[in-house]
């Protein structure tokens, strides 16, 4: 693929596409020489400075570390916008609105439960719906669904689906203000709820993981994290709701960009003014899909509750089964920011980046002021996961921003070409990591050789400065949905 | 002439569909969709499910046309294997896709397609016959 994009070395962690034909700001991206260069060889550099070309823009486009190639915007993208001639965009949330993580902690140390690891990810795989298409087994009627998507997550508490202190480890105290059902299309709703109004289903993983290593002690005490204990990821969104608001909007914005006079370098930017009738009908929608993605993962860590119960024969709450935090990684938000030495309101896009505020920031909740946001950095399947926190200099160079994964570098069919579904789950269990999958092809799909090198995303962020490393886990089973 | 083939892209992937006249590379765009997600010949033409889109231009057209499809597979849990294209107009479209109910003992879903995305998006005719291509948030 072609590349004719100047790239200027700033540091060897910051590299700059300088603002050129109908770019409002220069591109700026955030990476060591090779992962700039694995992403200059795909189109998501083109991408980053498509993204500069929209209205309102401050700063930058930015790229995390983990960038690759999307549609639109490319994936590990950031963009904030003006509020008063800025533009929103569903395409720089992608179609999987609030897709985010959550890592739940433990009292058990791996040395003494490692046993019953294989039926532990047994009991799971039975308890939480996985796979393409499956339901899931808890329902709630049309007018419970409008509470739980304007309420959030202390709705569902209330209603017994999880502990009152989860939503003092969920960003926005797991509540997204500005939801409006009344919004949402039929299809929207029927997609998402699988018109019976189920929840629990379409994880994209779930993940036994030891820690490994800490890197930073006092962080991984304010985070209930020790080095041997057993934790579990939960990676999910928000299924068919965010993908049918997300394909709704982006037709409906390609005729409001043509309106507004916006020039769309690519139709999958497609806007509309954030004060727009159109763009705020699509950010209470997109609201709707972020409380629906938590509750979802809220949903699962009850479930999974009760799976540590079945297999340890132990109360959940003896055995420590807390959350350490719930974030999404594919969301705009509002949020002031310092541009140019003025406070300015703007509407930031993350899409597959996640927050990352330093100790003392407002956002953070009051568990973990002291310390600094919890990061949530999921790997794939071989490697590793990373728990970070928030930096100061986050808030300075990326509007609070940092990676969300390793970032794929092959295809899922040329990760199918390389390596079979059964082949890799052998691998894996020599490893001794458990596996449990829907179907072997999306096994495959997920295989670690797909993948950059986490270690070295997760690096490049550090020294960037834009997260520090407090943690990395490692799997000891995997439930691939 | 094949009818599609599959254009691979780093964290997604997209169809190159073939046809002798557009509709045709609509109806393959549409066959291309549904063997991501299951092996086509484990499904039957059992049902007929009809569509009707309204768009700005052809191009959003094939893609409504796709999510359209797509918004049947998810609600109704249907997989189809068939499809006719029977009225193509430069901001309509009408047509249908035949197949039957997910049956979990004799299907098995290979993929979850979230939307066709309006990105590198192309319709156009070279030496008389049509190629549509899309790209697929998966």
């Amino acid at each position: 693929m072609e590349n004719s994009l100047e790239l200027i070395e700033i540091t060897p962690w910051c590299w700059e596409i300088p603002k050129t034909g109908s770019m409002r700001v220069p591109g700026r991206v955030f990476a060591d020489r090779n992962l700039v260069e694995i992403a200059a060889q795909e189109k998501a550099l083109e991408q980053v400075s498509n993204v500069a070309c929209l209205p309102g823009i401050v700063t930058a486009s930015l790229a995390m570390p983990d960038i690759h190639w999307g549609y639109g915007f490319a994936i590990g993208g950031v963009a904030a916008f003006r509020m008063d001639d800025g533009v929103i965009s569903p395409g720089g949330v992608g179609y999987d609105i609030a897709c985010g993580v959550r890592l739940i902690r433990s009292n058990l140390n791996i040395h003494d439960v490692r046993a019953h690891v294989p039926d532990l990810i047994h009991e799971l795989s039975r308890m939480i719906p996985a796979g393409v298409g499956r339901g899931g087994d808890i329902k709630f009627n049309r007018r419970e669904m409008d509470q739980l998507i304007t309420k959030g997550v202390p709705w569902l508490t209330e209603k017994g689906y999880g502990w009152h202190n989860d939503i003092d480890a969920i960003e926005d105290g797991g509540v997204f203000e500005g939801a409006d059902p009344e919004l949402l299309s039929l299809r929207a709703r029927e997609r998402g709820f699988s018109q019976s109004g189920t929840l629990g289903a379409g994880n994209h993983f779930i993940e036994v993981q030891r820690v490994e290593k800490i890197f930073d002690e006092k962080a991984a005490a304010a985070f209930g994290i020790f080095e041997d204990q057993l934790c579990l990821m939960v990676h999910s969104g928000s299924r068919g709701l965010g993908h049918q608001i997300c394909t709704e909007y982006a037709k409906k914005m390609v005729g409001v960009a043509v309106r507004a006079g916006i020039d769309l370098p690519d139709r999958q930017l497609a806007c509309a003014p954030i004060n727009s009738r159109e763009g705020k009908d699509y950010y209470a929608t997109m609201a709707c899909a972020v409380n629906f993605a938590r509750a979802n993962r809220q949903v699962m860590t009850h479930l999974v509750r009760r799976s540590f119960e079945y297999i340890f024969k132990t109360s959940a709450e003896a055995l420590g089964l807390d959350l350490v935090y719930d974030i999404s990684h594919n969301m705009a938000r509002f949020e002031e920011h310092e541009v140019g030495g003025e406070k300015l309101k703007l509407c930031v896009h993350r899409k597959g980046a996640t927050r990352s505020l330093p100790a003392g920031h407002p956002d953070v909740p009051n568990i973990y002021r002291a310390a600094g946001q919890p990061v949530i950095v999921p790997g794939d399947m071989g490697t590793a996961s990373y728990l970070l926190k928030g930096t100061e200099k986050a808030l300075t160079e990326s509007f609070g921003s940092t990676c969300h994964g390793a970032g794929r570098v092959l295809g899922r069919r040329a990760a199918k070409k390389l390596i079979q579904g059964h082949e890799l789950k052998s691998r894996l269990e020599m490893q001794g990591i458990t596996v449990m999958a829907g179907h072997p092809s999306t096994l495959a799909e997920e295989a670690p050789e797909a993948y950059k090198d986490i270690d070295r995303v997760v690096e490049v962020c550090h020294k960037a400065g834009l997260s520090e490393k407090v943690a990395r886990l490692t799997p000891l089973g995997v439930i691939k949905g | 002439m094949h009818e599609f083939e599959v254009i691979e892209h780093t964290a997604d992937v997209g169809i190159r569909a073939f046809g002798n006249t557009e509709k045709e590379a609509f109806e393959n765009a549409a066959l291309g969709m549904f063997s991501l997600l299951c092996d086509i010949d484990s499904v039957q033409e059992i049902q007929t499910y009809t569509v009707e889109v309204k768009a700005g231009d052809r191009e959003t057209l094939l893609v409504e046309w796709l999510n359209e499809l797509l918004y049947l597979h998810e609600s109704r849990g249907v997989l189809l294997k068939s499809f006719k294209v029977t009225e193509l107009a430069e901001t309509r479209l009408v047509g249908y896709g035949v197949g039957e109910t997910i049956d979990e003992s004799r299907h098995t879903l290979e993929a979850d397609i979230k939307a066709a995305t309006y990105y590198m998006l192309r319709i156009q005719k070279t030496q008389g016959k049509w190629e549509a291509e899309v790209i697929f948030d998966v």
